[in-house]
């Protein structure tokens, strides 16, 4: 899958539309999980919206492309989203609050019937059942769920059901959009479990996978893009996000992940300063400049190229070879007390 | 060291009866001392936050003891004994924009909790009072006085709630999931300001979280809850260390990391993915 040049925006009643998302571009192979991260407000919900067919009223898709396997390229600005026949199908959205997404009134079972009859007309309701229960048992999951309505069900399980229904009908692109936020640590990684067990299986080719949990998406992933204020700053290999990381913002995200580790005793993280911009009128030049603490004179008047790195980019310009990269200030040493 | 001025014994909330009957807190006790930190862990639905709200007198508990200054606070129930209670322990909660009126300016918000004091103060002395409040979280009073929730980012937000708990000179400061909703780099600043409160007002600070990675930066003690049962107390280092339950030593294996999970995932067996699931 190849999506080009992707731009979004909001409609607002005062006229100055809001810029969610801007020339975002990447490639998503088979086999591949690409995690996309950022703080809220960054676009990447937006962006999740747009490419699987659940455009808010208010949202315009203002430019770029899909395509998929070097088929058809897809121009997205004309049809406003991706063809109808493809959602659910070919490209499947895992939604953020299960809760929200299943219906509180009907059993999972009957749910899950709907989805697929609204793809397969031929399938009955029997037939329905048995390939639900099936994906059910061969993830591991009791069937007796079936029966049951979303209210007797855990946070954690209501998640899992959600993800199995998003994927009963073989999409071959799961976007998964902070599927896990709600959910504390242990349902986190049965989750994340039963997703690498889906690509194992060869039910799920390939996804990407939304959220702002770095930690968590370094579990998943195989690549992951850094976006901030509608943009991507930096992609790269996991490994090379988590251990190379070169835009100032990646350093920031990657420094404030507090993990259960004795190093972080007695010292003091600094976060970042400042907030994320308004997005109806972002700042100029690069768009992390107003927070950056390695801001020069020229991030505010330029726009930063993609620098090539490996098997990645970033923009930064820090990073075009006229300066010196600085060491990341990540940690303040505090005498412990 | 400190003696401790707040105790809780054989704190327990049942809800419901018959069948339906729900024990959401069973059996807890612990103390404070003054300036301490202590993170409260636990899953979803462990009666973190349960226990919470019946610290702050918001709910009322079955059985058990609430103990300040070595006296009985348990059964303070008329405003007029709930007032003098809630100027020593204070609550801030997870979802700042929901504490906040959103009609109101932060100067409106912060003024309308001086009626906590039985003593009258004047303008002057109120906005005084302010300023330092504001100052202590890292706010500039000039350029956040006049401003709407709307108008505030997450943490700033959550910054007002904090100095707005602290306009009445608590104790006891009760942060129920306070961070959870914010992003991580704006997370560690409201971190770093309840550490620096804690240090300098000698304030005692109760931080309850799902997330131990928080926990373990930030607090002298951790209890962790399971099953409304706190099945571990003890120094923040010795706990996540040398953890001695078994809830303690699966939460701490269930941790993302970006190193990934200590017992890596790789091929799970269908059967093991099973018991990983239910």
């Amino acid at each position: 899958m190849k999506a080009d040049n992707i731009s979004v925006q909001y409609e607002t009643r005062v006229g100055t539309p809001v810029l969610a998302v801007n020339d975002v571009s990447f490639h998503l192979e088979h086999g591949e999980v690409l995690g996309i991260a950022g703080e809220s407000g960054c676009g990447k919900s937006t962006l999740a919206a747009a490419l699987s067919g659940n455009s808010a009223s208010n949202m315009r898709i203002t430019g770029g492309t899909v395509s998929l396997d070097d088929t058809t390229t897809i121009d997205i600005v004309k049809t406003q989203g991706i063809p109808r026949d493809w959602r659910g199908s070919t490209i499947s959205l895992l939604p953020q609050r299960a809760l929200n997404a299943l219906n509180p009134t009907a059993r999972i079972g009957d749910y899950a019937y709907d989805v697929i009859r609204a793809h397969e007309k031929r399938m009955n309701r029997r037939e329905a059942m048995e390939k639900t229960g099936e994906r059910l048992e061969q993830l591991g999951l009791p069937t007796r769920v079936l029966k049951s309505y979303p209210h007797q069900l855990s946070g954690g399980m209501r998640q899992r059901v959600v993800t199995v229904i998003s994927t009963l009908l073989d999409p071959d692109i799961l976007i998964a959009d902070e599927p896990t936020s709600a959910l504390d640590v242990s349902s986190q990684k049965a989750l994340v479990l039963m997703l690498q067990k889906m690509m194992n299986e060869g039910m799920l080719s390939r996804a990407i996978f939304i959220t702002h949990d770095l930690a968590l998406l370094s579990n998943i992933a195989t690549r992951i893009s850094i976006m901030y204020a509608g943009e991507i700053v930096e992609e790269n290999t996991t490994n090379e996000i988590i251990h190379n990381a070169q835009h100032p913002y990646t350093r920031a995200l990657l420094a404030a992940t507090l993990e259960p580790d004795p190093s972080i005793r007695n010292i003091t993280i600094k976060g970042l300063s400042g907030q994320s911009p308004d997005m109806q009128t972002p700042p100029s030049g690069c768009r992390f400049h107003p927070r950056c603490p390695y801001a020069m004179p020229v991030c505010a008047q330029k726009v930063p190229g993609a620098t090539p790195l490996g098997s990645g980019f970033a923009r930064c310009w820090l990073l075009d070879g006229t300066t010196e990269i600085p060491d990341p200030i990540k940690h303040e040493e505090v005498v412990a007390s | 060291m400190n003696e401790p001025f707040y105790s809780v014994k054989n704190l327990t909330k049942v809800f419901g009866g018959g069948q339906e009957q729900v024990v959401a807190v069973k059996d807890v006790s612990f103390d404070v001392t003054p300036g301490e930190i202590i993170a409260i862990v636990g899953e979803s639905g462990s009666g973190k936050s349960t226990l919470a709200r019946m610290l702050l007198k918001l709910s009322q508990p079955t059985a058990g003891t609430i103990m300040m200054d070595g006296e009985d606070v348990t059964k303070l129930k008329r405003p007029n004994q709930l007032k003098p209670y809630w100027r020593d322990v204070q609550g801030v909660f997870q979802n700042p924009a929901g504490s906040f009126n959103q009609f109101y300016s932060v100067r409106t918000v912060l003024e309308k909790t001086f009626n906590l004091h039985e003593h009258r103060l004047s303008k002057a002395e109120k906005l005084e009072r302010i300023h330092k409040a504001l100052n202590l979280v890292g706010l500039d009073p000039q350029q956040t006085l006049e401003r709407g929730s709307h108008e505030l980012s997450g943490g700033q937000r959550q910054r007002v709630i904090i100095a707005r708990a602290l306009l009445v000179d608590p104790r006891l400061l009760i942060a129920d999931e306070s961070t959870s909703a914010l992003d991580a780099s704006l997370r560690v600043t409201i971190l770093n300001v309840l550490k620096d409160l804690s240090q300098r007002l000698n304030l005692s600070v109760l931080f309850i979280t799902h997330d131990i990675g928080q926990a373990y930066y930030l607090a002298d003690r951790v209890f962790v809850m399971y099953r409304g049962e706190m099945v571990e107390q003890g120094p923040t280092e010795t706990v996540l260390q040398f953890p001695q339950h078994d809830y303690t030593k699966r939460l701490l294996a269930d941790v993302p990391r970006l190193e990934g999970w200590t017992a890596s995932p790789g091929d799970l067996s269908i059967e093991e993915l099973a018991k990983a699931l239910t």
